[in-house]
């Protein structure tokens, strides 16, 4: 049995038979299994090391030193500490210049995971447990390249220089921000405070580390809650994870997403495949069943093939699949901190289930039907065929793959708002394709150019046209909208900001460099910018009731109130802001906030109402006076809240201020680190460029496996083509027969499968279109103008991919002579 | 005008020592050998023999839509081994009707459009009015516009006689014409057939194995294993 099995399975391969249905299956597969185990090596490096990724246990959180009387207690409780203090920096050294992220670790740390550094002195790598030597930093590779430096040169930090004693290998907690916006320097805390770097009101995060038994972590948790003040935080591993997750999560949900399309249109490809294989077969069936093989026979023949064909096919995929992950993990491999851990087993199982579950879902249906073929079909060949529903055939195909959509996507609300886009794209490009086709029903083939004749043929097989059309429409859409994330609407969103938008901040600033600031510009002969004052607060009550997180539903609400405020005062309304309601001040000794729309529409405040932010201990309460619409995209200096000058304490104050810096002015920045060490630059030109990178190379992933879903599409194309072979072989013998010559059967085929691709590259640049404008609107908030190149581009790739595709798919059509199909 | 007089006196169909030999798992096999056959114009041939004879093959030789082994077949004067397959099939379209036991009608076109095909090859300019003319001839005007799995088989037969004449073809290649049809359905076909060959005067080449449908023929060809047993005519 099993070596009539494969004797006939190995038939059927090498005649070409089951060809498509292979490949259908290996894209299928090769795209479920890539993603799955890119996916799979990204989690394993965000959850694996869960509590690694916080060097602790547990974490106190806070913008602002934390008190003795903390630590005391959590020593008290048997817990083990230690001190992180972390910021942002310029460092420099000669005339270079470079931001880095600061961290200076106390004597312990990391309580949990490892720090290696290989030390200059031996270069041997060291697990350590506690900082730098006084006087020394630790620098990741990554900085010691952009500045042109190595192991044991001087860098300056602040007032301070040091010496570079070792480089950072590994450290635990560095994923907490997945991406990373400069590289590490690791110092000594007791250097702190000589490099005056850290002010009043520096952006500086305090973090107090805990571990320890799980009992007495949880008496500290208890005992910490209420002492919380706004801003600070207590963070466990599930914490950690939420927020680094988020953003990759988005991707890998595209991802995910891109590959199930093709998924499906692979199943339908396999669909197409199987049907026509049992059509014929049903003659050899018949025959089986007159030479005495029983239904159950054939049942296990056909299973038997199928399974074969399954493991042989998801094999291959499974291959294809883990060759295109590493191109997946390369693409995105700047994007991680660290290196992303092998991938385990089980994704791969998982795709050799799902390529099962395809094949058998899609295939073993109409095969089954195979084992009701009536053995009198032998003698009478108009017997009816077998006949199975098409919900009966596909129905628990489909419910089992949109069961994977929903546990791949791990949400039921997102996989329901998914499955009802694609249907909404699928019956929209499906119900133009139907026009389209329906329009062509009018081209009739009189007239006797061979033209006419491969136009007719689309619209007299409407229901196999519609399926090639959606197939490969859909795979050309999602490359095409990529393309136009990609280019259009990225340009679009920079095209919004002026050329000469400020690209650096200045934060940090004292008061007494106000003057000395100015001056510096002046000597530069750069235009002194505007300096604003800066003082951080915490919204205390609204109308005087107190306000915090659980006073709000919406998770931005909540997000905010639990952040410090940065609150300003000026006399005059920066450009940046338009008045929406109320009115500006227009006495000094006016009392008022004038609030952002946005975040009052968050918060639920209105004008009028009566706001008190707590400042360094004290409660300053005004009125609402005014709310104003931001354009934040200017990158000016931008506050939520403005107060009139003198209602806030100038003492509490730091000054930020924004410039735009000419290209090749670079120095400058270098000379005012050298006379400002506090000051800190934050390069904006440099953040953008390194978000669009980010972008960029997500989009790139995503467009990298929707080529899967080109390709799906083309499969599809491919098993409609061969389904439809027989019966083009005796059309063309016909019409060779009554004199038709070589030239104008393949006008008509190439112009069959022409129109096709040109209606397909309209479907796509439609559809793609149409989404872009959503994108546009919902995700970067701009009015999509079009694109009118995507049209003409579309139509021709279409024609050219579905062209080439079909000529090559029935060129056999020409070879056969006509004598053995007529007589 | 002498032309045409020209033509008229040299035959139609000449087949010299015509042979097909084809490959076999037991070495060549020659499915026909040596036939030799002249037809005038307007004359009816019945080729006969049993199955495996030879009697398609030597039918798909004289359409040119294969070349012999051995041998030439020359229409109205022109050797068909000269011409490449497009030219054969350019000759056919001017020169040959077919009617073949299993009709063989396009199925994705209606009645209709399958009698227009023939004319709109040759680039008639009035392929849709001839072809409705011809429908209305066999009968089937008012089931033109049906599909060919909406007809019955003798309607199918008709609609390919129709097709077969519609460009007024001088020989007329017909393959078991009744072979698919119950006896009744298969009278009137051939009266149909014979009918509209004798008012168009087109020569006639019919292969069948009905001894009856034979005898109408003018001349009559056996053919066993692939040779000429005998020939009889009038």
């Amino acid at each position: 049995m099993l070596a009539f099995t494969l004797r006939s399975l190995w038939r059927e391969l090498a005649s070409g038979e089951l060809r498509v249905l292979l490949l259908g299956l290996i894209i299928g597969v090769g795209a479920f299994t890539s993603v799955a185990l890119f996916n799979d090596r990204v989690h394993q490096a965000m959850t694996h090391q869960a509590g690694e990724l916080l060097a602790a246990d547990l974490l106190v959180q806070s913008p602002s030193p934390l008190p003795e009387a903390w630590k005391q207690s959590a020593l008290g409780m048997g817990l083990q500490l230690a001190e992180t203090t972390s910021f942002r920096s310029m460092t420099l050294a000669g005339e270079r210049l470079q931001m880095a992220e600061v961290k200076a670790v106390s004597r312990g740390y990391p309580l949990r995971g490892r720090l290696l550094v290989a030390e200059t002195s031996g270069h041997s790598e060291q697990q350590r447990q506690a900082p730098p030597e006084s006087g020394s930093v630790w620098l990741e590779r990554q900085l010691l390249d952009r500045m042109g430096l190595k192991p044991g040169d001087d860098i300056q930090l602040g007032e301070s220089g040091f010496r570079i004693s070792g480089l950072i290998l590994e450290e635990p907690d560095r994923g907490g921000s997945l991406f990373s916006i400069a590289p590490r320097l690791m110092m000594n805390p007791l250097d702190l405070p000589a490099t005056g770097l850290l002010t009043v009101g520096s952006r500086a995060e305090y973090r107090l580390l805990l571990a320890g038994e799980a009992d007495a972590l949880e008496v500290f948790r208890g005992w910490i809650k209420p002492r919380l003040q706004v801003g600070q935080r207590l963070l466990g591993p599930r914490d950690s994870r939420r927020e680094l997750t988020s953003a990759l999560e988005r991707a890998e949900r595209f991802l995910g997403l891109a590959s199930l399309v093709s998924l499906l249109l692979a199943a339908v490809a396999i669909a197409m495949s199987a049907n026509r294989y049992a059509r014929r077969h049903l003659d050899n069936t018949a025959l089986l069943r007159c030479l005495g093989a029983s239904r159950q026979l054939i049942t296990r023949i056909f299973t038997g093939q199928l399974l074969l064909l399954g493991l042989a096919g998801s094999l291959i995929g499974l291959l294809f699949g883990y060759l295109v992950q590493h191109l997946l993990a390369a693409l995105l491999a700047g994007l991680f901190i660290q290196q992303l851990p092998p991938p385990t087993l089980q994704p791969l199982l998982l795709g050799l289930l799902i390529g099962l579950v395809t094949l058998t879902g899609f295939a073993l249906p109409p095969l089954l039907a195979l084992r009701n073929t009536p053995p009198l079909r032998v003698l009478r060949r108009e017997m009816p065929l077998p006949r199975l529903s098409r919900l009966a055939i596909y129905g628990p195909a489909l419910v089992v793959l949109t069961g994977l959509l929903a546990w791949q996507a791990d949400d039921w609300q997102l996989t329901l708002l998914v499955s009802l886009g694609l249907l909404a794209i699928l019956s929209l490009l499906t119900l133009v394709a139907w026009l389209l086709t329906r329009m062509l029903q009018r081209v009739s083939p009189s007239g006797g150019q061979p033209w006419r004749l491969g136009l007719a043929n689309i619209a007299r097989h409407p229901e196999v046209s519609i399926v090639q059309l959606v197939a490969v429409g859909l795979g050309m859409m999602v490359v095409l909208l990529l393309i136009l994330i990609r280019t259009d609407l990225l340009d679009a969103w920079r095209a919004t900001l002026p050329f000469e938008a400020p690209n650096h901040f200045l934060i940090n600033v004292q008061a007494d460099q106000l003057a000395p600031l100015e001056k510096f510009f002046r000597q530069q002969k750069q235009p002194a910018p505007v300096i604003y004052p800066m003082v951080r607060g915490r919204l205390h009550s609204l109308n005087g009731t107190p306000v915090d997180a659980d006073s709000y539903a919406q998770p931005r609400a909540k997000q905010l109130i639990q952040r410090e405020f940065n609150l300003s005062w000026m006399e005059r309304m920066p450009t940046a802001n338009r008045l929406v309601s109320g009115h500006w001040w227009s006495r000094t000794d006016e009392r008022g906030w004038s609030v952002e729309k946005g975040i009052a529409h968050s918060l639920g405040i209105q004008l009028g109402d009566r706001l008190a932010f707590e400042i360094a201990g004290q409660t300053v309460s005004a009125p609402v006076t005014s709310l104003r619409k931001v354009a934040w995209d200017s990158f000016e200096v931008n506050f939520f809240v403005i107060a009139p000058p003198g209602q806030l304490d100038v003492t509490q104050a730091s000054y930020i201020t924004a410039f735009f810096l000419p290209p090749g002015e670079e120095p400058l920045l270098a000379r005012l680190v050298t006379h400002f060490p506090n000051i800190t630059d934050i390069d904006v030109g440099a953040l953008m460029q390194r978000v669009r990178s980010i972008i960029d190379r997500v989009i790139l992933s995503v467009q990298f496996v929707s080529l899967f879903t080109l390709l799906a599409g083309l499969v599809v194309l491919l098993a409609a083509v061969q389904s439809s072979l027989d019966e083009r072989i005796h059309e063309t013998a016909i019409l060779r027969t009554l004199g038709a010559l070589k030239g104008q059967i393949r006008v008509a085929i190439v112009t069959e499968f022409m129109a096709l691709g040109a209606i397909a590259g309209l479907l796509a640049a439609l559809g793609a279109s149409l989404i872009a404008a959503l994108l546009a609107d919902q995700l970067f908030g701009l009015r999509y103008q079009g694109n009118l190149w995507i049209w003409p581009v579309s139509l021709l790739s279409g024609m050219l991919l579905m062209g080439v595709s079909g000529v090559l798919g029935v060129r056999s059509v020409l070879q056969k002579p006509p004598l053995q199909q007529i007589l | 005008m002498s032309q045409q007089k020209h033509a008229e006196s040299r035959p139609i169909v000449r087949a010299e020592d015509l042979s097909k030999q084809v490959s076999s798992p037991d070495g060549p096999l020659d499915i026909l050998q040596g036939v030799n056959l002249d037809l005038q114009h307007s004359e009816t041939l019945a080729v006969v023999g049993a199955s495996g004879s030879g009697k398609s093959t030597l039918l798909g030789l004289l359409a040119g839509l294969d070349l012999p082994s051995r041998g030439r077949v020359e229409l109205n004067g022109q050797n068909l081994n000269s011409l490449d397959e497009d030219g054969r099939a350019r000759l056919r379209r001017e020169l040959l009707g077919f009617v073949f036991q299993s009709f063989h009608l396009l199925p994705s076109l209606t009645a209709l459009e399958n009698v227009m095909v023939p004319l709109e090859l040759v680039g008639h300019s009035d392929a849709r009015i001839l072809a409705e003319e011809w429908l209305q001839r066999v009968g089937l005007q008012p089931r033109r516009l049906h599909r060919p799995n909406q007809l019955s088989g003798g309607e199918q037969q008709r609609v390919a006689i129709a097709r077969a004449f519609a460009t007024s073809p001088q020989l007329l290649l017909a393959d078991e014409p009744t072979g698919n049809l119950d006896q009744q359905t298969g009278r009137k076909v051939i009266d149909l057939l014979f009918e509209l060959n004798r008012e168009h005067r087109t020569t006639l080449i019919l292969v069948t194995h009905d001894t009856a449908l034979a005898d109408q023929c003018s001349r009559r060809l056996e053919l066993a294993e692939g040779r000429l047993l005998q020939a009889s005519g009038c």
